[in-house]
């Protein structure tokens, strides 16, 4: 991992950093990696990966229409709205 | 009032020897008067609960009782509460209000419990010391200078200070049991699936899991009976039937055999192990017989969470985007600059530091270093907890591998922070049951004591429980409080 590592991700995550905090983060990400590189200290190769807690498989159900439309309560936790739509940044020029 | 136990309220209220809005005022009254010292609260409900209480004592004059009819609740403020604030402890959500409730609060509101709060937490539960929420740490109860532990620090302190006879929490690495044990008060997480998930917002999904403070064994029976079962609305809840859990643990105790952890004790702090040890020596007079196992791969434990835990974060947390809900940033240029900055201004430092470890984990090229070889960890854990279950029918060790540390001493280590999770996040990795309950002090610091169980064997995880609690009297040990 170095700065260039933190730029990228930092970036797919959506989250700013200032430049005078890169050096911070990526001590503590460092450090938390070699606590996670631990893991190889086992030897993994036959193992079959945990795909869930008690080994069950996703339940499915049938497509039927259960709740109702809620759009104007939803929108009530966001001011930006207008009839209906989400306003954001202009996306497309 | 405030020192009787649910079972106890329960009782006083069914033989109306007070009423749901005395109660209501009481607790209300209580909290005002001391949680300024110890800010367990981000919100009081006072006028909900009142209207609540006044329902509920309507429907006791006509003979109607409903199961836990009018015991005041705090609710973790990461359970949606219809038409109240539900925040996570964070300014991404300073403002939202739920637009439903979580399926707990449908099934304890049902149960006819009146909520007097929302509790603070650590910022949408990622902390164990409850110094990463936004609206400031919470004091421990036995000593302000110190952490309550966390994330649900909030939910425990309140109720180790009785400002309230019971709250619910989150475990994902140690949430319930850590902080239950860092303020002595009992703390179970239930098995993965047994509660449903369903309006608790999300921290890592295949981890995650509702449960409950208390301060007794029994009060944490009858409350997991009523928020356990089958839920619809959350795809990972188990279709096993529910026990009545209070009933199951006030059966005549049958003896056990309890198996002891060699790695927990290897290194162990010095008081926490002769306390322990003497726990074990209790029991031993009482009925139970133990044994030396081994869970050699549990210590992998925290390395492993350290990357399911960041990497299911890093997803879940991709809906606070500042468009639909949550915190949106001013001034924005495009619609990549409104993501990052609502994001940048919304979490707080711990939370952007896992987005960024689960980001890097889930990222081209890492995939199999890290998420999946800590899925196959998990599978070595979860197999070594299953063969130590062929020989016990319980595992006992510490919950935590030392008493409550002071404020701001572990806030710049996070690997020194992660590590207080050491004996507890193993058991979540595997999905299993386990509780904390108090077992002594460490100087005029309380240590919880933990019980794991097998898969929904959380009735025989409470039987021991409440046969210790029997037994010994460390849970009914108080804090003394300002304001009290």
């Amino acid at each position: 991992m170095n700065k260039e590592t933190i730029i990228k991700i930092s970036d797919l995550a959506k989250i700013d950093i200032k430049d005078d905090q890169i050096d911070d983060i990526l001590t503590s990400l460092e450090k938390i990696l070699n606590l996670v590189d631990e893991m190889n200290s086992v030897n993994t190769d036959n193992v079959t990966p945990m795909s869930h807690p008690l080994n069950l498989k996703q339940e499915l159900r049938k497509d039927i229409v259960g709740a109702s439309d809620e759009r104007e309560l939803f929108q009530k936790n966001n001011i930006h709205t207008d009839n209906g739509y989400y306003i954001v940044p202009k996306i497309i020029d | 009032m405030h020192n009787k136990t649910v079972s106890e309220l329960k009782k006083y209220l069914e033989e109306k020897k007070i009423s749901s809005v005395e109660l209501t005022k009481h607790f209300v009254d209580r909290i005002k008067a001391i949680d300024p010292h110890l800010n367990s609260f981000i919100s009081l409900t006072e006028e909900y609960a009142i209207t609540q209480a006044k329902k509920i004592d309507l429907e006791i004059s006509k003979g109607k009782i409903r199961p836990l009819a009018g015991i005041p609740l705090a609710q973790k403020d990461i359970f949606c509460t219809k038409g109240l604030k539900t925040t996570c402890g964070s300014k991404m959500l300073e403002n939202f209000i739920s637009p439903y409730n979580a399926t707990v609060v449908e099934k304890l509101n049902d149960a006819g419990m009146v909520i007097i709060g929302k509790t603070n937490m650590d910022e949408f539960a990622m902390g164990s010391s409850n110094e990463t929420s936004y609206f400031g740490d919470v004091k421990n109860p036995w000593d302000i200078e110190y952490v309550p532990g966390g994330s649900s620090g909030g939910s425990a302190a309140s109720v180790a200070a009785r400002l309230i006879p019971c709250s619910t929490g989150t475990d994902t690495g140690g949430s319930i049991r850590q902080p239950a044990s860092l303020t002595g008060v009992c703390g179970i997480k239930p098995t993965y699936g047994r509660v449903s998930r369903y309006g608790m917002i999300a921290f890592a999904s295949s981890l995650d899991q509702a449960g409950i403070f208390t301060r007794t064994a029994e009060d944490c029976a009858i409350l997991l009976t009523h928020i356990s079962g089958y839920d619809p609305k959350d795809s990972t809840s188990s279709r096993k039937d529910v026990p009545d859990y209070e009933k199951e643990c006030k059966q005549k105790f049958t003896s056990m055999t309890i198996g002891i952890p060699i790695e927990f004790l290897d290194g162990l702090d010095n008081t926490v192990k002769e306390v322990f040890e003497e726990s074990i020596k209790v029991l031993e007079k009482n009925g139970c017989k133990f044994k030396k196992i081994s869970l050699k791969s549990s210590k992998l434990g925290v390395s492993a969470y350290q990357v399911v835990a960041p990497a299911e974060c890093s997803s879940n947390l991709s809906r606070f985007d500042g468009v639909r809900f949550g915190h949106r940033a001013d001034n924005t240029k495009n619609i990549d600059d409104l993501y990052k900055k609502s994001r940048s201004e919304g979490f707080g430092q711990e939370v952007k530091r896992r987005i960024l470890i689960g980001t890097y984990a889930l990222s081209a090229g890492y995939y199999d270093a890290y998420y999946l070889k800590a899925q196959k960890i998990r599978k070595v854990i979860s197999n070594e907890f299953a063969e130590a279950f062929k020989e016990v029918d319980l595992i006992l060790g510490p919950t935590a591998p030392d008493c409550a540390f002071k404020i701001g001493e572990k806030s710049n280590d996070p690997i020194a922070m992660y590590l207080s999770d050491v004996f507890t996040v193993s058991t979540n990795l595997a999905g299993l049951p386990a509780m904390s309950l108090p077992m002594g002090f460490k100087n005029h610091l309380p240590l919880g004591l933990q019980i794991i169980g097998n898969h929904f064997d959380e009735a025989k995880i409470l039987s021991l429980a409440h046969h210790y609690q029997k037994i010994t009297d460390w849970h009914t040990k108080k804090p003394k409080l300002s304001g009290d």
